[in-house]
């Protein structure tokens, strides 16, 4: 479970200190899929980076699983996302010299599984974003969606409770982005993953389970929808 | 393996800017390497010399000669095991470029006394039986294309008029560090022709005596014992070592010397300057990666090792390919400038002081942008992207 205490965060841009969360309190359920919308400049991808454990809030306390990573050391907050957390992000991220498989497999370089255990992991999880024909495919040797796709069999690796999407399927055709939107769906109700995902596409976010909108630093939750 | 891999691919990621930066990095160090082989060149004719020889020389300058009435004396002394003596000759060969030394030595205490001289025993012994004989070390031999047998025609500058000679034989050194390309002739050849011909420089006289001594460590005891014998005579002495000897010579063209070793370190500096702009230009291009991956969970650590170790990837691939390349292009210079540099090896030293100021360059190159990279903070990084 997170659960978020009066979170505050702002920017700093020159002299001037912007807010951008403003003593924000959010409990997210496990196995939850919940969509964060609002205006530009909302502060949703704020939100979930602190959620993330990649920023640290300026106040407040974020629980997640009775454990408060804003208290965490960096090292400790580096581990404690290698074990936890699988980002998807809007631009993918991948490793341009890296393959498929070996994108796939970078986060288990932080683990102590042997060679022959990864490459079955890696092996795995491209099946299941249908990509077994592409493994050796670098990143500019894919479209979009197989990139996200990559992204996403990136993200499940080390089997995190929780997964993080900004902005998910920002960068793709219509049919690439529900075929991410359905593997996000399937991921969230087979597999029990807690999933938080920011987007501006209301289309989008029907696939979530539950909405939060943000504006001005302030949350107000939807009632939750089937997806 | 697999993050081996990533700094391996990285390294080529930009293959313009990697092999650009690699030539420069070659460049570096060959010329680091070839300026250090002249620098030991330089020092070499001290390096093969002796502890337990001793040279006597008068003592207001070389230029003057000795009288051959000194050797007897000098034999005499205790701790002298056996005396030679020789005259710098300085002759042209053709031309005033095809420098070589040549030297007027008592033949046969001579080559007793520098046993790094190899001659074949039957050459030797033609040597010794022909007056007008001359021996030539190997490195004259194949610059100039002279066999045993071959006539050698010397313009005198000291001693002037023309001077023939027989090849009787080629010596090679015994070291590495051995002189191959000197010239030794009879000096009674030279004593007969100079009574013979009415030179200014009087005759029975010679340049230099050359001592064997019984115990080295007592050279500095006996230099002085022999120099006490000619002392507030017509013809003082001043006895020293071979090797000070040598180094005395070394010692006129220090300036120069220092030049180059100052040009070998600042060449590597450069290159430094060239590698730092190369990684800082490749880790701010890759800011939106390395956040990604301190995101995933890799420590800011291992995103500095990452930028280290591609420096230091290229640095070692530079370092080995111009230490390599040092051989041929060493070999290539001292065919060129003849008999200059008599002996001009690549040392060992050499070769390890390449290998590690390639590393040094690859770590202190990426000091900053791997700092830099390992402190971005992830959300500013992933902005980047």
């Amino acid at each position: 479970m997170i659960e978020l205490r009066h979170v505050s965060k702002s920017y700093r841009r020159g002299d001037q200190s912007v807010p951008v969360l403003r003593d924000l309190s959010l409990v997210v359920r496990q196995g939850e899929f919940l969509a964060l919308m609002g205006p530009s400049g909302s502060g949703k991808s704020t939100l979930l980076n602190l959620i993330a454990g990649i920023d640290r809030p300026d106040s407040g306390e974020i629980v997640i699983d009775g454990r408060d990573i804003s208290k965490l050391s960096e090292s400790d907050l580096a581990r404690w996302r290698a074990a936890n957390v699988g980002f998807i992000f809007q631009f993918y991220n991948l490793i341009p010299v890296l393959t498929a498989f070996e994108n796939v497999a970078l986060p288990l370089q932080l683990t102590d599984l042997s060679e022959s255990e990864k490459k079955a992991r890696v092996t795995r999880a491209l099946e299941m974003v249908s990509l077994s024909d592409r493994t050796d495919h670098t990143p500019s040797e894919l479209s979009g969606g197989q990139q996200q796709r990559v992204a996403i069999a990136r993200a499940l690796i080390t089997d995190p409770a929780l997964i993080v999407a900004d902005e998910p399927t920002g960068d793709l055709d219509r049919q690439s982005a529900q075929d991410v939107l359905q593997m996000l769906v399937r991921l969230n109700r087979d597999m029990g993953k807690t999933i938080l995902m920011v987007t501006h596409d209301p289309k989008a976010a029907e696939h979530a389970r539950a909405t939060v909108h943000l504006e001005k630093g302030q949350l107000e939750r939807d009632a939750e929808h089937s997806a | 393996m697999l993050i081996f891999n990533l700094l391996l691919r990285n390294v080529w990621r930009h293959k313009g800017r990697a092999l650009l930066t690699l030539l420069g990095l070659v460049v570096a160090i060959l010329a680091f390497g070839l300026l250090s082989t002249v620098v030991g060149a330089w020092y070499a004719g001290a390096e093969g010399s002796s502890n337990a020889r001793l040279i006597t020389r008068n003592s207001i300058s070389l230029v003057f000669p000795l009288p051959l009435s000194h050797a007897e004396r000098i034999r005499q002394t205790d701790g002298v095991q056996q005396i030679s003596w020789a005259n710098w000759f300085g002759a042209i060969y053709k031309e005033p470029k095809n420098f070589f030394p040549q030297f007027a030595i008592q033949a046969e205490s001579y080559l007793d006394l520098y046993p790094e001289y190899v001659i074949p025993e039957a050459d030797k012994a033609a040597f010794l039986k022909d007056r007008r004989g001359a021996v030539i070390g190997r490195k004259i031999a194949q610059t100039h294309g002279l066999q045993v047998g071959d006539q050698m025609t010397l313009k005198g500058t000291i001693y002037p008029g023309n001077w023939e000679f027989q090849v009787r034989g080629i010596y090679d050194g015994r070291d590495p560090s051995t002189d191959a390309a000197q010239m030794f002739f009879h000096w009674e050849y030279l004593n007969e022709e100079a009574k013979r011909r009415a030179l200014p420089r009087a005759a029975n006289t010679t340049g230099v005596f050359i001592a064997q001594i019984t115990e080295p460590a007592r050279a500095a005891e006996i230099s002085l014992a022999i120099d006490a014998l000619f002392k507030n005579s017509a013809f003082e002495t001043l006895t020293e070592t071979e090797k000070a000897f040598q180094l005395g010579f070394v010692a006129m063209t220090e300036a120069i010397v220092l030049a180059i070793q100052v040009v070998s370190y600042v060449v590597i500096l450069i290159i430094l300057a060239v590698m730092a702009n190369t990684m800082a230009m490749t880790a701010r291009e890759r800011i939106g990666e390395y956040a990604t991956l301190k995101a995933l969970g890799f420590s800011p650590r291992f995103v500095a090792g990452l930028v280290t170790g591609e420096s230091l990837l290229l640095a070692v691939i530079g370092g080995i390919l111009g230490a390599a390349l040092t051989f041929p292009a060493a070999a290539a210079f001292s065919g060129s400038v003849g008999t200059l540099f008599p002996v001009f090896e690549v040392s060992r030293d050499t070769t390890a002081a390449q290998l590690v100021l390639a590393v040094l360059v690859g770590l202190i190159a990426a000091i900053i942008p791997a700092t830099r990279s390992a402190r971005i903070r992830i959300v500013e990084g992933l902005r980047a992207i």
